[in-house]
């Protein structure tokens, strides 16, 4: 992967020069820091942003950008944030381009308390599926501008995990009524222009993989790295399903999925959890249905860029060591999300919300979301139970395959179809 | 839509102003389509042959601000997209190079028919299509609405009031148009549920939403308006007098339209379509959210490239999409001189 000449960054350092011409006279000389934070809208929280201004005194620009352009901005932009929200897969495309740092683990105070996902792949003891970018294959750097990947432990980690979460099939349980157990159902015809998957093509042809396994059609070595040839056997799956009308639409955001799924659009589909959420909260009834084939799992931690120094350097860390301190991550439990370090997330939850979110007990009391609206009843159990069953249960992760190439081809292909 | 307004309802009486505005009118619409050689082209020949150095400078001093923008904001992008076109890249860089690798994989399969016609054919056929049928619909609508206005409705207030009102969906998003629609046309929408109601039919319609009846829906809907325009603007200089001399040489009301309206409103007609095609062509949002993401379109295929990084794969397929819409914009002007007709 050496390349000569002119890379990229190269290419684009007149415009992102002039960029931080333009960025340099917000800074202020003295006075309140501000951070400019980019990442998916997943841990953007206006709760988190008026908590670290009120405990650090740090201002949080939020930029949310797509998971497509979290990778474009930090291979192309690297001057254009100060902190980087980015999920593990994408460190296979943005380690590479030298544009962020390696984290010194002795500035982050909880390094060590860090959840044995990230560090052994382990939960409570027992080993996850590591099919597909799994974090603790991309933790390290072997030096802090290094621009591979380190095998085993060093001091220089390439993100901070913040959140990470297992993801399943969203259904309509009123609309379906019968049980769902398996990967398999997305294509079953029963549901013949009620399906729908992601239209993002690394994490959909992942689904679809899970649904070729389901169906015994091919068991894959690892399906966040497939072949050649077995791309092109999950695009014909995918093709011949979309021929025969199985997909009502491709989702490619958030709120796609909800609209898609809510107004009855769809009765079965890849999901997030937040998503199925938010439809539940619309009073619409929806399950987040653990399958027997296990989750597709997806971690996001941040990045610095290697450009950052002075007081931002110092704030960033401020920044991080927060957010892993214990009320960040109570907030994102809440959400549904895992957070990085848990013992000091339960500190900051009550034990019924521990208890419901995290052991998979029934909620002794009703469950609020951060703003006060009732999300589940007492009694109610989290789909999937606990922690350890649903990361237990992970399958593979979202990946950035080698093939990545011929791969986005084949999904353009599939969508012509 | 400027240009019509200062020029007075060619009524009758009025015939002479009408006349006198017209040539004035050409020229104003001239330079407004065509802003690369309407006030460009002129300083060079000043140049090559004036001795006296005071008079050369001044209009080349007065055309160089829209050179310059030009040049930094038209010609330069769409150079670089060309060279970038030729470059290698990886993952995560950009290698510059002269390599066909971005259009050999374009068009891949594309020589062999035994498997059906290659990804990149498909897509274009797909978009094509799209493009004509919206084409079609919007060129008949903006007719007939411009038509209306022009010869229907009597005073020019109400006809500047309807006129207007054309324009009122333009005070919101189009996203916002756009997306306004799916509520309608769902499964569980208002127009399915009306159907029921009335028996029409005994299940919901899936075919009103995430088909291509839904995209060229929400296509004409936005783009209409842009062929009303300019088909209005020239009716507007059509002499009432021909059509009565139509009518007095015995041409039924199709024949006039026919033979009379529609080669005098070409010019309109034209610059309609090429607004239309060009935004059509090149379109993948409203493809992407009213197809639900599973209608070809080249405009999404350029997307999915750009966001995977894979820039010089983008600019060739920007650079072939490019091609095909000047050609078709080729054929288009070739049909009608909009210049010397206008």
């Amino acid at each position: 992967m050496d390349h000569t000449g002119i890379g990229r960054r190269g290419a684009l350092k007149a415009a992102a020069g002039i960029a931080a011409g333009l960025a340099a006279p917000a800074v202020h000389a003295q006075g309140a820091v501000s951070l400019r934070y980019v990442g998916t809208a997943v841990n953007q929280h206006q709760g988190i942003k008026e908590k670290v201004k009120e405990d650090l005194g740090i201002t949080l620009d939020y930029i949310p950008v797509t998971s497509d352009d979290v990778v474009r901005r930090a291979v192309t932009q690297p001057n254009s944030f100060d902190i980087l929200d980015s999920e593990y897969w994408m460190l296979k495309k943005i380690i590479p381009s030298g544009n962020l740092v390696g984290m010194d683990a002795k500035k982050i105070k909880l390094a060590g308390e860090i959840t044995s996902v990230f560090l052994k792949g382990e939960v409570g003891g027992k080993t996850i599926g590591g099919q597909g970018t799994a974090p603790w294959k991309v933790l390290y750097l072997p030096a802090a501008s290094a621009k591979t990947f380190a095998p085993s432990q060093t001091e220089y980690l390439t993100l901070i995990p913040t959140t990470y979460n297992a993801d399943t099939l969203g259904i309509r349980p009123d609309k379906i009524g019968r049980p769902i157990s398996s990967w398999a159902e997305l294509l079953n015809p029963q549901f013949k222009g009620r399906a729908s998957i992601l239209n993002i093509p690394s994490i959909g042809i992942m689904d679809a993989a899970m649904v070729v396994e389901a169906t015994g059609q091919h068991k894959y070595a690892d399906k966040g790295n497939m072949t050649k040839a077995e791309i092109d056997l999950t695009m014909k799956v995918l093709t011949e399903a979309k021929r025969a009308g199985q997909f009502r639409a491709f989702w490619k955001d958030f709120n796609e999925s909800v609209n898609l799924m809510a107004s009855g659009e769809t009765v079965i589909q890849s999901m997030w959890s937040p998503a199925v959420t938010k439809v539940r909260s619309m009073g619409v009834p929806c399950v987040y249905q653990p399958l027997k084939e296990g989750y597709r799992a997806w971690a996001a931690g941040f990045g610095l860029p290697k450009t950052l120094s002075g007081r931002k350097l110092d704030a960033a860390y401020e920044f991080i060591n927060w957010f892993l301190s214990g009320w960040a991550g109570a907030f994102l439990n809440r959400q549904g999300y895992y957070s990085a370090v848990l013992s000091t997330a339960k500190a900051n939850m009550q034990p019924y919300e521990w208890d419901f979110w995290m052991e998979g007990k029934p909620a002794a009391q009703d469950i609020k979301a951060p703003d006060g609206t009732v999300m589940e009843k007492a009694g109610a159990v989290r789909d999937g139970g606990s922690f350890e069953a649903r990361m237990g249960a992970v399958a593979c992760w979202n990946a950035v395959m080698d093939e990545n190439d011929y791969m986005v081809r084949k999904w353009n292909e599939f969508i012509a179809a | 839509m400027s240009s019509s307004r200062p020029e007075p309802v060619p009524m009758p009486e009025g015939r002479g102003a009408a006349t006198l505005a017209a040539p004035e009118a050409v020229l104003e619409a001239g330079a407004v389509t065509v802003p690369k050689a309407g006030p460009v082209a002129p300083p060079a020949p000043v140049l090559a042959a004036a001795p006296p150095p005071r008079r050369a400078w001044a209009p080349l001093l007065q055309a160089a601000p829209l050179w310059l923008v030009l040049l930094l904001f038209f010609v330069f992008p769409l150079l670089a997209t060309g060279v970038v076109s030729l470059w290698n890249y990886t993952e995560y860089s950009l290698v510059p190079d002269v390599t066909q690798r971005n259009y050999v994989e374009m068009f891949e399969g594309c020589g062999t028919l035994s498997d059906g016609l290659c990804t990149t054919f498909r897509t274009y056929l797909s978009t094509l299509r799209l493009c004509g049928m919206v084409w079609a619909t919007t060129l008949l609508l903006g007719f007939t609405v411009a038509y209306f206005l022009c010869f229907h409705i009597r005073s020019d207030g109400m006809r500047m009031a309807l006129f207007l009102l054309c324009t009122a969906p333009f005070l919101t998003s189009n996203v916002i148009r756009m997306i306004s629609w799916i509520p309608l046309l769902g499964r569980e929408g208002v127009v399915n549920h009306a159907l029921l109601a009335m028996r029409l039919v005994d299940q919901p319609q899936d075919w009103l939403l995430f088909s291509e009846f839904s995209v060229v829906l929400a296509f004409v809907h936005l783009y209409t308006l842009f062929v009303v325009v300019p088909v209005f603007n020239s009716m507007m200089r059509i002499d009432h007098r021909l059509l009565e001399a139509a009518r007095d040489a015995g041409a039924s009301a199709w024949q006039t339209i026919w033979h009379v309206v529609v080669p005098l409103a070409k010019p309109g007609l034209v610059i309609g379509s090429i607004f239309v095609i060009v935004l059509v062509m090149g379109d993948f949002v409203t493809i992407g959210v009213m197809g639900g993401q599973q209608i070809a379109s080249v405009g999404k295929v350029i997307q999915v490239q750009m966001s995977y990084l894979q820039f010089p794969a983008a600019a060739a397929q920007a650079v072939v999409l490019l091609a095909l819409v000047l050609v078709i914009i080729a054929v288009m002007t070739k049909l009608v001189d909009i210049r010397r007709e206008l």
